[in-house]
């Protein structure tokens, strides 16, 4: 399109001054976690390493960290599990059926979050009679983990067509043997990609975390939660918020590495 | 040998492998998600015994009624929707130049290094963020340093705050799928209607914005349904606004009134059932 150099040049500054803000919000929680004022006042009057060192000898706030892994961990199993399965019937089989059971792995992350929080949240403790723990904690970030294993597995699955799978049953493999090597071994990157999206949607969860998290179980979110209104405690909030963001933003990187070097090769 | 002999009788029998496959996640997610979700609908119907704070299984219309009735819940909801109409109006203003300028004016390198630039904030923890606009908006927060030689305030915590926390939030979700939509026009098109004639504003007018309106409104319902449901940021930077989402919230906590919160939250999932209704015809459906 033939752009005059005015436009380029405001289009360019549109985009990068956009960008900046994007990063700003950001950059001022990681100096914040620096600064030697206790009330997030800006400028930082001073640069301490205090914080750092008082929020890595937090009990509770280390404590959440283990809980936070543990529950993501436990739920990106069941996810990959569940989600591989579902991607399989969907992309390879025609049944009745198909657009509901589409529907079903979309709603639970498509619905707002509240919704699907007190919906569990009334389901494990009225219906159920099930008290709240770490375990219902778990089945609902499995829950709508689910789909991004699916989304991965499914969109891996379709580019990768069935001819090679054809040509093992072909040469006498059985379904099984098919899958495991043939079908996998192709799948694989995808699914780590998939289980890493899903371990960081359910390490950052805050809204469905606070209706089905039993007494005593505190995720990272959650601690952040119950602590940002104490005034003591800002700074150190600030530096648990940094290594939050570092340990959801890595595992995003991992895996759209992955999806994008290995999309290349399958789909060829 | 007996996974042979399971082969051997699966192998023919397409619909017991669909089945096979499909048993264990529908289960779950039938048993875990749509009972929850029916029983919450049903629960709208029931009632709160008024000593004991237990549900009871005694069917009435009140709940219903009382929110689409009285005059907080019709407050609050219009509240709620000018929020996210004013947070998904600001993300689509931002997000058309900025997609407009990856797709067609950058160069594959640095489109490239934009689309990782603009992602990868979208996986920056939620709260980290909310609690980055807290300190931003503060009284002797960062954007009142900036603003004050200019002799401008902080907006503070509030309405306006809210919009601006929330439309921070969602941008990234709204820059991917028009950025995807113009990356879908072919350059092959631009420069014919450049050879016929038409300057660069015509051709935008013309040609781009009738085919990417698709992908303009897949963003605006992640801007528009992700504010419809929150109660979080607000929390943190609303001052003393309440949005359909803190209704919920106090119901289910505080007042222990869980048909009651059920009922309320029928609106918001009326107006995303509403919007996706309306917007469906439109194709953008399919470009999420």
């Amino acid at each position: 399109m033939q752009l005059g150099p005015a436009t380029r040049a405001v289009l360019g500054i549109v985009t990068t001054v956009t960008l900046a803000l994007i990063y700003l919000p950001l950059f001022v929680v990681l100096l914040n976690s620096f600064s030697t004022s206790e009330s997030l006042s800006w400028p930082p009057p001073g640069f301490t390493l205090e914080w750092w060192g008082r929020a890595l000898q937090s009990t509770g706030a280390l404590e959440a960290l283990g809980t936070s892994v543990a529950v993501a961990l436990a739920a990106s199993a069941i996810a990959l599990v569940l989600g591989t399965l579902a991607a399989m019937a969907l992309s390879r089989y025609e049944f009745f059926g198909k657009e509901a059971v589409n529907l079903l792995i979309v709603l639970p992350i498509a619905l707002p979050g509240i919704v699907t929080g007190i919906a569990l949240n009334n389901a494990f403790r009225t219906m159920m009679g099930v008290q709240l723990s770490v375990w219902t904690l778990i089945i609902a970030h499995a829950t709508f983990c689910i789909v991004t294993v699916y989304n991965n597995a499914f969109a891996r699955l379709n580019a990768a067509g069935t001819r090679l799978e054809d040509a093992s049953m072909d040469l006498g493999a059985g379904l099984f043997t098919t899958f495991r090597l043939v079908t996998f071994p192709r799948l694989k990157s995808a699914l780590v990609a998939g289980g890493l999206l899903a371990f960081a949607l359910s390490f950052d969860e805050i809204i469905v975390t606070t209706f089905t998290a039993g007494n005593g179980v505190t995720t990272l979110p959650l601690w952040i939660l119950q602590n940002m209104f104490r005034p003591s405690q800002a700074p150190v909030v600030a530096v648990i918020a940094v290594i939050l963001v570092v340990v959801s933003v890595v595992p995003i990187a991992i895996a759209q590495r992955l999806t994008a070097k290995d999309a290349a090769t399958v789909s060829r | 040998m007996t996974t042979h002999r399971a082969s051997a009788f699966l192998a023919p029998r397409r619909r017991l492998q669909v089945a096979g496959l499909l048993t264990a996640p529908v289960a779950w997610l039938g048993l875990v998600y749509v009972v929850a979700l029916a029983a919450l609908l049903i629960t709208a119907f029931w009632t709160v015994d008024g000593l004991t704070g237990q549900v009871q299984i005694q069917w009435t219309t009140d709940n219903v009624v009382e929110v689409f009735t009285e005059a907080l819940y019709r407050t609050v909801t219009l509240r709620t929707l000018g929020i996210a109409a004013a947070v998904t109006v600001i993300d689509v203003l931002i997000a058309i130049p900025v997609a407009f300028f990856m797709a067609k004016v950058a160069g594959p390198r640095a489109r490239h290094l934009l689309v990782i630039a603009v992602l990868a904030p979208l996986w920056a923890s939620y709260l980290v963020k909310v609690y980055a606009w807290r300190a931003l908006l503060s009284a002797d927060g960062l954007i009142g340093w900036a603003g004050a030689p200019f002799g401008l305030d902080t907006p503070g915590y509030g309405i306006t705050g809210v919009i601006l926390t929330l439309s921070y939030l969602w941008l990234p979700y709204v820059i991917m799928p028009i950025y995807a939509g113009f990356d879908r026009v072919p350059d092959r098109l631009l420069e014919a209607s450049a050879d016929l004639g038409a300057r660069g504003g015509i051709t935008l007018m013309a040609v781009v914005l009738p085919m990417i309106r698709p992908a303009i409104i897949a963003g605006s319902i992640f801007a528009f349904c992700l504010s419809l449901g929150d109660y979080i940021t607000v929390g943190i930077v609303g001052g003393t606004t309440q949005m359909l989402g803190n209704l919920v919230y106090t119901n289910v906590g505080a007042a222990n009134n869980l048909p009651l919160a059920a009922a309320i939250s029928l609106i918001p999932i009326g107006i995303i059932f509403v919007y996706l209704a309306a917007v469906r015809r439109t194709g953008a459906l399919r470009s999420l």
